[in-house]
């Protein structure tokens, strides 16, 4: 038996949720096709999680693409589909050629395996992201190697902890339902991987406690600093990405299993939650950097 | 022995010469591991400038790598207990990765801020700052001149200063402790 899995129309961390929703009661060997064709927007975590998706299915599932052809432009011109194909089965015809204007993706859709990948994310993105940060969101000059920086620690993340290959992808746009239209730049980080509970787990200097879950073992790594290597020196990239959010009144949010937290609220998003446990599972880890236009 | 280390030259010659960015464990290790291996034919005394100029971004995991481990390597080592590092070149942005990194590990190191001068930066105590400035600044001396500067006990500046040549922050010479600086 097939079951279709529908994407929403807008399709980004929160509204995820309901394609996760539509998985959970499903055997994991059931066959699935994802239904995008009546999705018109979606966020760079949208995209990777639709990708991370396909390669947490032991069958290849299938896919409808977007039914409109502005939509599948513009998930053509994020390289969407050219991953996807390795990863889906495609129903349907999706519009594969992207539109002639200047683009909004910052950094399309990247696989990161190794850590070269890292490496290649950060010379590519650091002349656009100057652009689109100084330019677009009136950050100082200062923002751009900020930026960057927590863009490679949130891409190695995957290759430290994932335990098998994830996704990255960065764009600005006007976020019309938060920040009266303020225009936005959003980081996903996206794996398939082991995620925080079981990464930590596997450090044999584990405390172990009463209560230990997907939640806890989030704060730990996000919040706290915990890494499952024993040197001191390791797990300070969330500090040093927290750090960066907070100082331009942005957001990170983390998701791994069942759980999602938020370092740090921001004002301008006043029906987040810090944390929030019980949803359905996902396997390995799914982060997201918001960081606002600055108004004077 | 003064040794100049151009971090991006080590980079571009040990991990790729397009890169310009410090990023990712391995590629500081591999930096780390090219500079030690540069320390190693110095002989037992030497002062090596560590210069972050040509350098794009840094991020925690290289700046743990590089400076931390560098820092830490030599004050473990017995061999290197006459082995000293000058940092210099760095931007705001390689600050907050080397400051968090220098704090997680108990670390300080001596910055060279070019015409701004020279200043200790990391996880140093105010005592131990104002010691290390009367060094600095009287040019040296031993630890009772050094207490009279400060207005401390000989015991307690003996202490301060002890504990700043052990973190490579000072030398001690037969006319007593000198700052480590640089050395044009």
């Amino acid at each position: 038996m097939t079951t279709l899995i529908n994407v929403p129309p807008t399709l980004d961390d929160k509204t995820f949720e309901q394609v996760l929703d539509q998985l959970a009661p499903l055997p994991a060997d059931e066959k699935i096709i994802v239904d995008a064709r009546h999705t018109r927007w979606a966020s760079p975590y949208g995209l990777t999680a639709l990708l991370t998706l396909a390669q947490s299915r032991p069958d290849r599932p299938g896919f409808y693409p977007p039914e409109s052809e502005t939509t599948g432009s513009y998930w053509a011109r994020t390289d969407f589909y050219k991953h996807a194909e390795e990863l889906y089965d495609f129903h349907g015809k999706a519009q594969r050629s992207p539109p002639h204007r200047e683009s909004d993706v910052l950094l399309e859709i990247t696989p990161i395996v190794q850590s070269a990948d890292v490496h290649n994310v950060v010379e590519r993105i650091q002349q656009k992201a100057q652009e689109i940060l100084m330019g677009k969101l009136n950050l100082d000059s200062s923002s751009t190697m900020r930026f960057t920086m927590a863009l490679s620690e949130a891409c190695q993340n995957i290759i430290e902890h994932a335990g098998c290959g994830g996704w990255v992808a960065v764009q600005t746009y006007k976020w019309q339902q938060r920040l009266n239209g303020r225009r936005v730049v959003v980081i996903a980080v996206c794996d398939a991987g082991v995620g925080f509970r079981q990464s930590l787990e596997s450090s044999p200097a584990r405390r172990l406690r009463d209560r230990w879950n997907d939640a806890i073992a989030l704060e730990d790594a996000v919040l706290n600093g915990v890494s499952r290597f024993p040197d001191k020196g390791r797990g300070q990239g969330f500090a040093g990405m927290r750090k960066f959010v907070s100082h331009w009144d942005g957001k990170l949010s983390v998701r791994s299993g069942t759980a999602r937290i938020v370092a740090s609220v921001p004002d301008w998003d006043p029906d987040e939650t810090a944390r929030a446990e019980g949803l359905s599972p996902f396997p390995g880890a799914q982060l997201q950097i918001t960081i606002p236009q600055r108004v004077a | 022995m003064v040794n100049h280390i151009d971090l991006s030259s080590v980079l571009k010659r040990s991990v790729c010469a397009l890169y310009s960015n410090l990023v990712t464990r391995p590629t500081g290790a591999a930096v780390r591991t090219e500079i030690e291996l540069q320390l190693g034919q110095l002989g037992p005394q030497a002062l090596t400038i560590i210069d972050f100029s040509h350098v794009g971004a840094l991020d925690f995991s290289c700046a743990d790598e590089i400076v931390a481990k560098l820092l830490l390597s030599s004050i473990a080592n017995p061999e290197r207990q006459d082995v000293y590092f000058v940092f210099r070149g760095m931007t705001d942005s390689h600050l907050d990765a080397i400051e968090t990194v220098l704090e997680r590990h108990g670390l300080a190191l001596v910055y060279d801020r070019g015409a701004d001068g020279v200043r200790l930066f990391g996880d140093i105590d105010p005592a131990g700052r104002e010691a290390w400035e009367a060094v600095f600044n009287s040019g040296g001396g031993p630890a009772d001149e050094i207490a009279a500067t400060v207005g401390i006990s000989c015991e307690e500046a003996s202490a301060l200063l002890e504990d700043l040549r052990r973190r490579r922050l000072l030398m001690r010479t037969e006319a007593g402790y000198v700052a480590v600086r640089p050395v044009s």
